[in-house]
């Protein structure tokens, strides 16, 4: 892209921020002319470069803006809140555009006529569909300047445009010409409102346009440092200060390899001017991070816009109070708390704020707080968000925890509230009873955590019901430099992010600490609570030097306890060395791949180490898990370890050729007896841990034996089994699956050479599907939607439950409308279904009353007469397929709704 | 680099149809890197392997402050991995998409300049393993030299599949 439209997107969108934010500020204070003359010079500089840069649309849609601004200043209009919507309707066009020049070089095609309409309509005094006369005549002559070259123009055209000699065409309605606007500037110190500038001859204006451009400079950098914004600073690329720091911790890192020999060598001469060097350096370290660091103000600009607007579209009174603005942190922890904080004060405005009615009649001031508070301790920045709101819900959530399967009931009811209140933190947890355009979809405050959590904070709560929230966010300054722990496992070392360890535990030898065994896995025991364990070394695959496993675990060991996301875990390493403070350098591409490492560092003796990953070792811990509870099936099978080749069970199938599947898909190798099977539906079913599952045939060859042992493949998707029955197991072989000669047939993907042999590989998946349909279909499996009958008669009743049960919903089936909204009330559901051939009337109360807000009603009928108007479908009771559509149909709707 | 070239003689082969190469040995092979690709040639002192990568990564090393990748060219070239370890084995440093890389080679030999005349594309019998690491073969007094392809040493290795 061309440098300066570069440069001028970086700019604008600066200038746009504080835009935003003034005019949230003159909205609330429309008499403070001189907020308004700094938004009015900003949106006149966007406008002025846009038409230097040739982007039409830009500048024609600032230029609206500026016009309605323009009435505002001079005086001739009063900004009403809805006013001030369109202006900033119109800077959010102009982020707009920009955001696609930003990514395309070119402005976008589109049409704002209608925006522009808007702004011109408002600018002549007429709002919306109001129809009063424009009023404002055109403002007041403008100067007209003549210059030498263009005396012979007619300073008027026929249209009464006005030319304007320094742009060198006529001006557009309402536009300003730049004399005018130079004289306002001028006359903004002053806080007149520009008139007096007419008079000027024009011959000394030109003569003193220089020094008024200076002036014009001078005002400049005074409203700026109004603004709050320090005016000495340069832009620098991101890129020259990040080569810099690279730098400066390469120069660190040779100081200390200077120190060390330094301190090898007794009264060397170097000693003095060394330690000049170490502190010039220590110096020049710490101002180099302080380029990277930005107010946290700079991401909180946005705020004070999104506030507004919340509290406008919701109809509610919110005050935002910043506080701390000026606490810096690094700027890449900035742009990444941007979004959860956002995301965090919208939640406050949509669900914690009441609407004012609620507030003043819980004795509260009519307008709600929210305050965000942003303070250093203890080398991490703390973030805290209060509101003074309703507070949250205990039992809701509590409800909502038990049902989702969280938690269980009795240990909802003895736990502490506070623990409660961090279910909120949960994936998928949303007590808001409806969704709204901002928040209530369940995806918020888990992604919040999880955002927070990456880069290395964290994030708590304090609620109070009625009172209101307090959040607080910790983040570390900087991800540049961590703390980290190093350690030594079969004599290589590692570092580990302090910011996960816990604590450091000596185990075995003369320590009282014990690492027992189970099968294989290692525990700790620790304050009475067992912790699964995990070798370094095992972890990352290190092949250990000398055999003496054995032998190792009588030695003393340490045990690194970590948390990482909730999970409590240990890592065995041989030896301890330090903490240090350490520079993350990224890792090249080809080694990336080695997911245990989030990075590599360069410790003071000029060796590097790698930094390890406390997410994967978390992973590795429940892996290893998930095999142990497998291990029944697969232990003697052992684990095909990263040479390419796959496992795959050889067995006969429907002939004597041999068949195979990859081993990986197969959860359970059985052989159950055959007599246990049942028949039904059409289907041979056999009751498998608790549930029914299908066998089906690997091939039309196999007869499922009806007497004696079956062997089975047992496959599980979501919870549902399938048992696959084939003649005979063969064999389980360890080769690269390299599938020769592709076939189309359902239920074979090709044949392989396999030991030798020619070797059918079955597609499961296509067998999955016979079995069970709709397998790949995990949303229908896990999530069931709720649904509500309401039906007098219990014969259609009876039939209808059970029918919807089956068709994947929970059924709530109740004899009455009173006991459907309390139904309703209680579970939410997705659909009601109501019948109204006995009471139609009072199924219409279903539609109306609030407790079934936000559930589609379907109205039920064994007539073809009825109508069903009002219901969201209406459907015979007879048409089974018909019914279920309907329902499939009605219930996405209110999910979408 | 620019002390590497002033070996040559620029007088003797002014050429503009001619390629300077830093020759190495891979196994008693000869191979030839395009001097223009070279950043360093260096001995190794310490290296650092990792754990879980492909087993071409011969580890992560320390080059005046950055971190650089090292590429086993013996098992890169399908060969037998070296018994003795890495101690003071020959780096040649090369740059890959923004991330250092050096390839260690059995030795380091001098700078030629290579006439084009003497360029032939890759035999036909070559090993295809090799193939796709060799731009073509030089024909030397008494010994074949192959261009090595850094580009294509290093384009796979960063898909970070472990094999």
């Amino acid at each position: 892209m061309d440098e300066l439209l570069s440069e001028f997107i970086a700019e604008t969108n600066e200038f746009l921020e504080t835009v935003d934010t003034q005019l949230v500020q003159f909205e609330a204070d429309p008499n403070d002319s001189a907020t308004l003359n700094n938004i009015f010079r900003l949106v006149h500089t966007i406008k002025g470069t846009c038409g230097f840069l040739g982007l039409p649309r830009l500048q024609f849609v600032a230029h609206a803006g500026e016009t309605l601004l323009g009435k505002y200043r001079d005086g001739s209009l009063n900004a009403t809140p809805d006013s001030v919507q369109l202006v900033l309707e119109s800077i959010d066009r102009i982020k707009q555009i920009l955001g696609d020049i930003e990514s395309t070089g070119v402005e976008p095609e589109g049409d704002d006529s209608e925006l522009i309409g808007a702004l011109e309509r408002a600018a002549e005094g007429i709002l919306g569909e109001s129809t009063a006369t424009p009023a404002a005549p055109e403002p007041a002559p403008i100067v007209e300047v003549v210059s030498e070259t263009v005396e012979s123009v007619p300073l008027v055209d026929d249209k009464g445009q006005k030319w304007d000699a320094d742009l060198g065409r006529f001006l557009k309605p309402g536009e300003v010409s730049l004399a005018d606007l130079e004289a306002a500037f001028l006359s903004a110190e002053t806080e007149e409102i520009p008139a007096a500038v007419q008079e000027k001859p024009a011959e000394v204006e030109r003569r003193m346009a220089p020094e008024r451009r200076a002036a014009r400079d001078d005002e400049d950098d005074a409203g700026a440092k109004a603004g709050g914004v320090a005016a000495a600073a340069i832009r620098v690329n991101v890129d020259v200060l990040e080569s810099l720091m690279t730098m400066v911790s390469e120069l660190v890192l040779t100081r200390n390899q200077l120190m060390q020999m330094a301190r090898n060598s007794s009264n060397s001469e170097f000693k003095a001017p060394l330690q000049r060097l170490s502190s010039v350096t220590a110096e020049l370290q710490d101002s180099v991070m302080k380029t990277r660091m930005q107010p946290v103000g700079s991401a909180w600009k946005k705020l004070p816009r999104i506030v507004r607007d919340a509290a406008r579209d919701l109809g509610k009174k919110i005050d935002l109070v910043l506080e701390g603005e000026s606490t810096e942190l690094d700027r890449q922890v900035l742009e990444l708390i941007k979004d959860p904080l956002t995301h965090m004060i919208r939640n406050s405005c949509d669900h914690a704020i009441e609407v004012p009615e609620v507030r003043a009649a819980a004795g509260k001031d009519e307008t709600g707080t929210i305050r965000l508070k942003a303070y250093h301790e203890g080398g991490q920045i703390v973030i805290e968000l209060t509101d003074d709101g309703a507070g949250l819900n205990t039992a809701r959530i509590r409800d909502k925890a038990v049902k989702n399967g969280i938690v269980s009931e009795e240990q909802a009811w003895t736990m502490p509230d506070a623990q409660i209140h961090r279910f909120i933190f949960a994936p998928g947890f949303s007590t808001a009873a409806e969704v709204t355009s901002m928040s209530g979809r369940g995806v918020g405050m888990d992604v919040v955590k999880t955002n927070i959590q990456l880069i290395g904070g964290e994030v708590d709560l304090l609620s109070t019901e009625g009172k209101g929230t307090k959040f607080y966010i910790k983040i570390p300054l900087t991800l540049a430099i961590v703390s980290a722990l190093v350690v030594g496992a079969k004599g290589q070392r590692f570092a580990i992010p302090q910011l996960s360890v816990v604590e450091l535990v000596s185990a075995g030898g003369t320590s009282s600490h014990r690492v027992e065994t189970l099968n294989q896995a290692r525990v700790l025991r620790l304050r009475d609570r067992l912790l699964p364990l995990m070798d370094l070394a095992e972890a990352l695959g290190i092949q250990s030097k000398s055999q003496g496993d054995a032998l190792n675990r009588e030695c003393t060991q340490f045990v690194v306890v970590m948390q990482q996301a909730g999970l409590s875990f240990g890592i065995v390493v041989d030896e301890v060395f330090d903490t240090e403070e350490i520079v993350v350098k990224p890792l090249s591409s080809a080694v990336a791949g080695a997911k245990a490492f989030s990075g590599a560092t360069i410790l003071g003796d000029g060796s590097v180490i790698m930094i390890i990953d406390p997410a994967t070792i978390s992973r590795a811990v429940g892996q290893s898990e998930a095999i142990a509870e497998e291990s029944e099936s697969t232990s003697k099978i052992g684990h095909a370890k990263g040479n390419g080749n796959t496992s795959l069970i050889v067995f006969r199938a429907g002939g004597n050729e041999p068949k195979a599947v990859p081993l990986g898909v197969v959860t359970r190798l059985e052989d159950l007896d055959a007599a246990t099977f049942e028949q039904s539906d059409g289907r041979i079913l056999v009751q498998y841990r608790g549930a029914l599952m299908p066998i089906v045939p690997a091939d039309m060859g196999v007869e499922i034996k009806s007497y004696g042992s079956q062997a089975i493949l047992v496959f599980t998707h979501n919870q549902h089994a399938v048992g696959l029955a084939v003649d005979e197991i063969l064999d389980i072989v360890d080769e690269k699956l390299d599938i020769e000669m592709a076939t189309d047939r359902g239920g074979s993907l090709g044949v392989a050479v396999i030991k030798g042999k020619a070797t059918e590989i079955l597609d499961v998946g296509y067998h999955l599907t016979q079995a069970l349909g709709n397998w790949d279909e995990p949303t229908k499996q896990i999530k069931r939607k709720s649904i509500v009958l309401v039906e007098k008669n219990p014969f259609f009743r009876n039939l209808l439950s059970p029918l919807l049960s089956a068709a994947g919903y929970d059924v709530e089936a109740v004899d009455t409308v009173s006991a459907a909204l309390i139904c309703a009330e209680y579970s939410k559901p997705s659909a009601i279904l109501a019948d109204i051939d006995e009471d139609e009337n009072s199924a219409r109360r279903l539609l109306s009353d609030e407790r079934a807000q936000g559930a589609p009603v379907v109205a039920l009928s064994g007539s073809a007469e009825s109508d069903g108007e009002g219901f969201a479908a209406i459907v015979r009771k007879s048409d089974r397929y018909g019914l279920i559509s309907t329902v499939e149909y009605a219930t996405g709707k209110g999910m979408a709704a | 680099m620019s002390a590497l070239a002033q070996k040559t003689d620029p007088t003797v082969f002014h050429n503009s149809n001619s390629q300077e190469f830093v020759t190495v040995y891979v196994a008693d092979q000869l191979l030839g890197v395009e001097v223009k690709s070279i950043q360093d040639v260096f001995s190794l002192h310490d290296l650092t392997p990792v754990p879980g990568a492909r087993k071409e990564i011969a580890g992560v090393l320390n080059l005046r402050g950055r971190i650089v990748t090292a590429i086993d060219a013996r098992v890169r070239l399908g060969l037998e991995p070296r018994a003795e370890g890495y101690a003071n084995v020959m780096a040649v440093g090369v740059q890959y998409k923004g991330d250092d890389y050096c390839i260690l080679v059995d030795k380091v030999g001098e700078v030629l300049r290579l006439d084009d005349t003497s360029f032939e594309l890759n035999p036909l019998n070559m090993d295809p393993n090799w193939k796709i690491f060799s731009k073509g073969i030089y024909r030397l007094d008494g010994k074949l030299l192959m261009s090595l392809d850094i580009e294509a040493m290093l384009s796979t290795i960063d898909l970070g599949v472990s094999t």
